[in-house]
Parts: structure tokens; C-alpha cells; sequence
């Protein structure tokens, strides 16, 4: 048998670029030693993106970086990256970073005749040795265009730099302008071909989004979709539309939902400890007191939550839940419950996923509330949220907290879908919606779906008091299914007729009793008759025997006295 | 170590006393530079004569002289002196443009 050869995978080499999110879409970082173009239109974050690079490989890596700019003064790339909390400066005294301006206008240059680009190499060449830099970036090389007018030499020299950047072993990161139908204005694309990022920055509906993707990779797996990115005060993150895997760890504990009746619908116990939950309903049936119950019992628990209001301000609901017996306000004193309000067009999508994020990174809540989500919907279309959701509960299920969050359903009409489509997402969805009777509406709840517990079918009436949150059975008679005053007023006539059975049974009893009575007495008498005439026979039975007793007697005697009289004659 | 070549001639005294300072960037004796070297100091005793100073400088050697002075392109020839400083890339095969450049002659 031949031996089996073990097929060893050996895995690219990859320089993490620190970017929260980019190493993860591509398994790792970029290639080691090679350099990546990063090409993108005016504005799309290209500079900042190979910026961050260097200086998180600096601070985080260990790594050294040269920084080599054709657009920017260097003490204007400094101010530029300082609003961001970048001390170049400081990283350029304790040798972490070097940069270099090269300034090239064709108004100030003559060319005579057959030149190369050596300065630029010994430039780069003396940065990186001074340093012992293991990464570069080339900010915007292209711009060279603009200086020289010789394109032939140019792109030779390109060519030339780019190998001798491989052959230095630096990880190199080349940012370039996009083109018309092009990656890049000058078809750098040809000479950068390990790895190539395209960065994206949209406009729809007045909502600015920034997406990333990598065009391609040689030699690697990569995340191939679209991602969204962020430049906010911390820099760029990239948010993987869903992590590659879908390996979250599960907990089976059960945490309760703050409504004796809820947990009792949901297998006795209540939600699963990391699950999601959506509750969904037409407006005004009560979802926001749903999620502030299960907020309250949290807090009582001595967990803490983090609450996002899109609609109401924090103020308000704390008012509101008041008047179901619900005092929040002591949980927000005790650091229990935090609250974040923010109208959902304050900005977009992409930022409002990026707020929670940072939001539950910093505070490490337990459980987190979503109030409501329909709201988002405003800042961005229906895809975007949806995928907002995804990569969310994504999120906060591989950190094991429990998410609610709470949909308005826009017409009365149940949908089996809600607007947001997340509804297979969640893992446990109840809805709520009006049952209207007899001039009144009432609320009816039931479980759409709990995975991995035994919950109930049943829809129940959801009943909001001065006291908080209950359900109640709702009566499902002949008459169909009733609710509210008149589940009631059925429930008084039932009461009324059981006690009239009560009585009129207790009347037949005694019917029956004196009955059994009256016959018992007869069978007495009959037993006492029967007697008499069994007396009566025996009697004769006796008598007849005695008086053939005595006629044999007689008999006999008679004719012993014959028989005697004989011998004596 | 800075390859120097300072050379400087008696001047006619009837030419207006005007000192060219002119520093020709290298890179060792690349084909381009050599050539760049040759064309320079041809053009500069035709044109020149006695009132020129020339620095060739080897980048090479010099590399942080790459960044202050601003280097991309190579051979480089910097006219420091007169007013205004010019600057040229490449051989200097094109003695039109050269002479343009150091003002010598009319754009």
C-alpha cells in the first residue's frame, strides 16, 4: 500500500493590518512581503486606510513603517491623522514611523533626455534601513503621472519598484485613484497584482455609506462581499457583513422574561440566555412595556442592560413605565440599566451599528434592547437593514447576550413575515396583535416560534394593568374565542351556572335518598311476609310428618295384635 | 564619500561677472549619468566658460541628500544660481532644453 502523503495546507503569510474587521475578511491580514494596491475614488478613505496601517502596525505590531506621501505634506498628514488620536510626531521621535514627502511639479522640471526614478529608490531604500521598516505605504504613487510627462519610463520604473519592494520584503500598501471603468486611473492594477482593496464611498437617499471589498488575493481565501466601513474618532473598522463562521457558543440557561405568564407560554422557564428575541405588533400594544419588563426583571437579577431607544427618549419611557408599576428610574441610579436614544436618521446604517457596537463593548451588558427597529428603516433601505441585523445578532450572540427587539407591524393585518424580514433570525418571536369584539380591542399574544423549547400554541390575552404585565387565558368557547370584558362577563355565567348545578344536584340527592329509603322498607316488609308463609309451610311439612309417624304406629301395633290373637287360638 | 569635481576657469574679463552654481545629481556611473555628466560639462565649456561651478554628487553615497533636496528622478541637474532655480531630469541629451533651463536661451 502506498503511504498516504499528508497534504500539508501552507498558508500564505499575512501581516495583520490592526483595521478591526479587514483581517478577518481576509483571514488574516495582507500578504507578507508583497504590497497591495488600495484603490478607491476622491474621499473614500485610501490615505487613511494606509495611514492606519502603518501606525497600528507601529503601536500594535511592533512593526515600523515608512510613510511615503506625493500628495500631502507631511505636517499636514500629521494634523490631518491627529483628529483621530494619531501622534505621528511622537511615533516619528521614538523611530516607529518615518515619513517622507516627495513633491514633484512638472512646472519646476525639465526633462532632457532618459532619466529613471533611482531618487525615489534610494529615498525609500534609506527610510526603510533607518528605521528597519516592515511596512510601507505609497501615497499616491500615481501621482507621478502628473510630474513626469515620460510614461514609458514611468511604468518601467513602476514595474521596478514594486519587485524591489517584494525582493526587500516589505509589507507594501500602494493607494491609487480610481479610474473610468478601471480599478485605478493608470492601470497600477498590472504591476500591484497580489492583493487589490477597493473602497467605495455611496450616497443613497442622502445617507453617505463606505464599502470595501477585496477585488482579489492571490494565494488566499478572502471574504468576497461588500463591507461596509467606518471612519469615526477610533479610525477605520470594517464590519464583516457575518462572521465566516457560524459557530457560537449556546447556553441552556434560562433567563425569565419578567411575565409570570410569558415564561410559562415559553416552557415554564422563560428565554434561552443569548437568544433573540422580536416582539412584534401593530402600534400600541404594548411591546415597549414587554421589553422594559424584561429590562426591569434583568435589572432585578442584578444584570445589567443596555436599552437603545430609536423612538422614545429615556426620560419618557422611565415616565411611561411608571405607570405600569414599573420604577426604572432606581435601576438607572444603581448603574443597572443605561440607556442610549438616538433618532435613527441621525446618521446612517452603517454608524448606528457601529454606535452599538462600541456602546456594548464599553458597557458589557447582559442583555440589550432594541426600541424599536422599525424605526431604522428610515435610514436605510430594507436590504441594509436586514443585513444590519444579521451581522448584530451576530455579534451579540458570540458574546452570549440576550437581545429583544421590538418591530411595529404597519398594518393589522398579522403578517407571517415582519418588515424587517429577521424573523428568521431570532430565535424566539412573539407577536402581539388586536382582537377586536364587541366594540372593544383587545390584546392577543402568542409565540410564533421559540427554538429549542416547548412553547405554547395557545393565543393569549395580554393584559396591561396598573401592575404590570399578565396573560390571561383567553376563553375559547362555542361561541368562539372571547376576550376581554366579554371573556369576562362569560366567565360570571359560568361561575352562575356551576353554582345552579351545585344546588340542583344537591335537590336530587335527597330525592334519590328518600327513594332508596321508601324501597329499603318495602324490602323489609317483603322479607318479613316471605317469612311467615316459609313458617306456614314447615309448619305443614312438621305436621304431616307426625301424623305419618303415627299411622305407621298404628299400623304396626294393629298387626302385631293379629298376630298374637292367632297363637293363642 | 561625495565625488566632487569643482572646476573652475579664468574667466574673460569682458563677460559680465555672472557665477552659475550648478549641482548635477548621479547614481554611481549609471549609463545615464555618465552621459548626463559628458553632455553637462561639453554644453557648460561651450556656453559657460569661467563662470560656472559644478557639484556632481553621487546619491548613492549621499543618500539623505535624496530627501532634502528633494530627488525622484534621476540624473538630476539643480542651476542653484542665478535666479531662478531650475531644475532638469535626464541626460541632458536635449541641449535645447538644457540651455532653455539655465536660461541661456529664449523659451
Amino acid at each position: 500500500m502506498a503511504a498516504k502523503k499528508k497534504i500539508t495546507k501552507t498558508t500564505l503569510p499575512k501581516t495583520p493590518t490592526g483595521i478591526i474587521g479587514l483581517d478577518e475578511i481576509t483571514l488574516g491580514g495582507l500578504p507578507k512581503g508583497r504590497p497591495t494596491l488600495i484603490c478607491g475614488g476622491a474621499g473614500a478613505g485610501k490615505t487613511l486606510f494606509a495611514i492606519e496601517f502603518v501606525v497600528r502596525g507601529a503601536m500594535e505590531y511592533g512593526e515600523p513603517g515608512v510613510i511615503v506621501t506625493f500628495e500631502e505634506k507631511a505636517e499636514d498628514l500629521q494634523m490631518n491623522v491627529a483628529s483621530l488620536g494619531y501622534d505621528l510626531k511622537k511615533m516619528q521621535k521614538d523611530g516607529m514611523i518615518r515619513m517622507d514627502f516627495v513633491h514633484i511639479d512638472r512646472s519646476e522640471i525639465e526633462e532632457t533626455g532618459e532619466y529613471d526614478l533611482s531618487g525615489l529608490f534610494i529615498r525609500l531604500n534609506h527610510a526603510i534601513d533607518a528605521i528597519g521598516a516592515k511596512r510601507v505605504v505609497l501615497d499616491t504613487i500615481e501621482n507621478l503621472f502628473g510630474g513626469l510627462t515620460n510614461e514609458g519610463i514611468l511604468r518601467a520604473e513602476l514595474r521596478r519598484l514594486f519587485a524591489w519592494l517584494k525582493e526587500k520584503g516589505v509589507t507594501a500598501m500602494i493607494t491609487a485613484e480610481k479610474g473610468d471603468g478601471t480599478l485605478t486611473r493608470h492601470g497600477l492594477e498590472e504591476y500591484v497584482s497580489d492583493c487589490v482593496i477597493l473602497l467605495d464611498h455611496r450616497v443613497i437617499d442622502q445617507i453617505s455609506t463606505r464599502r470595501l471589498r477585496v477585488v482579489k488575493y492571490r494565494g488566499s481565501e478572502h471574504g468576497t462581499n461588500e463591507y461596509p466601513f467606518l471612519i469615526d474618532e477610533d479610525g477605520i473598522s470594517v464590519l464583516p457583513i457575518t462572521s465566516l463562521q457560524l459557530d457560537n457558543k449556546v447556553s441552556s440557561q434560562r433567563i425569565s422574561s419578567g411575565i409570570a405568564g410569558m415564561d410559562q407560554m415559553l416552557d415554564g422557564n422563560g428565554y434561552f440566555r443569548g437568544s433573540s428575541i422580536l416582539v412584534s405588533g401593530t402600534a400600541g400594544t404594548g411591546k415597549t412595556s414587554i421589553a422594559a419588563t424584561f429590562a426591569d426583571a434583568a435589572c432585578r437579577r442584578k444584570e445589567r442592560v443596555l436599552y437603545f431607544a430609536f423612538e422614545e427618549s429615556p426620560a419618557q419611557i422611565i415616565r411611561n413605565m411608571g405607570s405600569i408599576g414599573l420604577s426604572l428610574q432606581q435601576h438607572v441610579d444603581a448603574g443597572l440599566l443605561h440607556f442610549h436614544a438616538s433618532r435613527p436618521t441621525l446618521y446612517g446604517l452603517e454608524m448606528h451599528l457601529v454606535t452599538i457596537h462600541k456602546k456594548i463593548t464599553e458597557l458589557k451588558p447582559r442583555i440589550v434592547i432594541l426600541d424599536p427597529i422599525t424605526n431604522l428603516i428610515t435610514a436605510g433601505l430594507m436590504p441594509e437593514v436586514k443585513s444590519i441585523l444579521i451581522r448584530l445578532i451576530d455579534f451579540l450572540q458570540s458574546n452570549q447576550i440576550t437581545v429583544m427587539f421590538t418591530a411595529l407591524n404597519l398594518n393589522t393585518i398579522v403578517n407571517e413575515q415582519t418588515d424587517e424580514g429577521v424573523s428568521s433570525l431570532v430565535d424566539t418571536w412573539i407577536t402581539i396583535k388586536y382582537i377586536e369584539t364587541n366594540a372593544e380591542r383587545n390584546r392577543g399574544l402568542y409565540i410564533m416560534k421559540s427554538r429549542g423549547m416547548k412553547h405554547s400554541n395557545k393565543v393569549r390575552e395580554f393584559v396591561i394593568s396598573d401592575d404590570g404585565l399578565d396573560l390571561v387565558d383567553v376563553y375559547n368557547g362555542p361561541d368562539g374565542i372571547l376576550t376581554g370584558s366579554a371573556r369576562e362577563a362569560q366567565q360570571v355565567s359560568e361561575a352562575t351556572g356551576a353554582e345552579m348545578r351545585k344546588y340542583s344536584l344537591g335537590r336530587k340527592d335527597k330525592q334519590i335518598d328518600r327513594k332508596r329509603k321508601a324501597l329499603e322498607s318495602k324490602i323489609a316488609s317483603l322479607h318479613e311476609e316471605f317469612d311467615t308463609i316459609q313458617d306456614e309451610l314447615s309448619q305443614t311439612y312438621i305436621e304431616e310428618d307426625l301424623r305419618k309417624e303415627i299411622m305407621e304406629k298404628n299400623r304396626h301395633q294393629l298387626s302385631q295384635k293379629q298376630s298374637n290373637g292367632k297363637r293363642k287360638n | 564619500m561625495q565625488k566632487k569635481e569643482e572646476q573652475q576657469l579664468n574667466s574673460r574679463p569682458s563677460a559680465p561677472k555672472v557665477e552659475f552654481v550648478l549641482r548635477l545629481f548621479v547614481t554611481g556611473a549609471s549609463p545615464n549619468s555618465v552621459r548626463a555628466i559628458a553632455n553637462l560639462k561639453e554644453l557648460c565649456e561651450e556656453y559657460l566658460p569661467g563662470q560656472y561651478s559644478l557639484e556632481v554628487i553621487d546619491v548613492y553615497q549621499e543618500a539623505s541628500v535624496a530627501q532634502q533636496e528633494q530627488i525622484v528622478a534621476l540624473p538630476l541637474l539643480i542651476k542653484k544660481s542665478p535666479f531662478p532655480e531650475r531644475r532638469m531630469i535626464g541626460d541632458l541629451s536635449d541641449t535645447d532644453k538644457v540651455l532653455k533651463g539655465l536660461g541661456l536661451k529664449a523659451h
